[in-house]
Formats: C-alpha cells, structure tokens, sequence
C-alpha cells in the first residue's frame, strides 16, 4: 500500500472536493464532521469522503501534511480550505459558495 | 466520549497559553460544554492583519502547541483584527 502522504495526495486530487472525516456521509461519527459534510450538502455540491477512523495513518499523516491539529479537513482542488468552523465561516460569508463554483467550473446546483 | 492521554484543561490554561503565543492579543476562552475538552475561544489579534482564516487559526494552534494534539479534543475558534472586532460589536 502506498504511503499515508501518497494516499493523502491520490486522494485529494481525485476528487474536486474532498472531506477527510470521522465516519462518512451517511454515519459521521462526530458532531464536527457531521457539521462539515452537511454544509456541502446543503450547498448540494459533490463531494468524496475519507474516513480517517478507517486509516490510522492517513489520519496522523494529514494533520502533518495540512499543519492542521484536528478532523474533519476539507480540500477543494487539491488545496487544504480549513476544518468545521473555517468552512462554516466560508459558508455563511458566501466565500464557500464561490470557491465551489470555481472548483466545478459550473454553478453548484442549490 | 473516549478518556484522552494528557489530563484535560482548564479555560484558563488555554487563555494564558494563546497570549503567551500571540503577546498583546484580546483572548477569551470558555469551556463549551463543562466537560473540560470542548473549548470556544475569541481570539484579537493585530498580528491577524491581512492573514486569511487557515493562517489565523493555525498561529493559535501554534501557541497551543502539542496541547492541541494530546488534550484538547475540540476547539471552536473566532479569530479577528482589532477593527474587525470593534465592528462586529
């Protein structure tokens, strides 16, 4: 198996959005993540998920990676945008929204 | 809600070291839940000035060092300039 770091960079250039969370969509397993992926649920953007409960490393590696001490991490092209309370900030100013539709080049169905 | 390795922290401990961090900053830090690992912080900063909200974030993180990975469990953060502050009174 490739390392955590190669994981980690397969990972989120896989996917356009990309939330590395406890859980996944459907069972987060904290209120944080749970927060995270409702924003993009909301925003009804697509969105892949990794679930660092499953992957130990991945889970220490991308805190070194993103120089981020906590999960749910969130990507968009590739690039680390923040964890829970960042993405709400980015949601609720609208930024959020607008860095979505640049990063689907399209405009992100409400 | 599982036991962490470092004993747990007080709102005050979490203060102090964010000052120490970030010397002159406003800082105020509340226990969330009274369970002592779910904090909110506010944190004034003129060192914020022209940083976007990751780099903000990560300079608290930094004051709090490895605290953040061993004993704080979740910590919601506010991070402001000075006049970003005095507007949103």
């Amino acid at each position: 198996m490739a390392d955590p770091i190669e994981r980690i960079r397969t990972a989120i250039t896989s996917d356009k959005i990309v939330i590395f969370m406890k859980g996944n969509r459907n069972f987060p397993q904290c209120g944080f993540s749970a927060a995270t992926v409702e924003v993009f649920e909301e925003l009804g953007a697509p969105y892949a998920t990794v679930d660092v409960l499953a992957d130990q490393e991945v889970r220490d590696a991308v805190k070194t990676y993103s120089n981020w001490p906590t999960i749910p991490q969130v990507f968009i092209n590739g690039k680390f945008i923040g964890g829970c309370d960042i993405v709400r900030e980015l949601h609720s100013s609208g930024e959020l929204q607008t860095l979505v539709k640049a990063a689907l080049g399209e405009s992100a169905h409400q | 809600m599982a036991r962490y390795s470092g004993e747990l922290m007080e709102a005050q401990e979490i203060k102090q070291m964010i000052e120490c961090g970030l010397p002159g900053a406003h800082v105020e830090v509340r226990d969330f839940t009274g369970g002592g690992d779910h904090f909110e912080a506010l944190v004034v900063s003129e060192s914020f000035e022209g940083k976007g909200l990751v780099e903000r974030h990560q300079a608290v993180y930094g004051a709090l060092g490895d605290a953040m990975k061993a004993r704080i469990h979740a910590l919601t953060l506010k991070v402001m300039t000075p006049s970003q502050y005095q507007n949103r009174r």
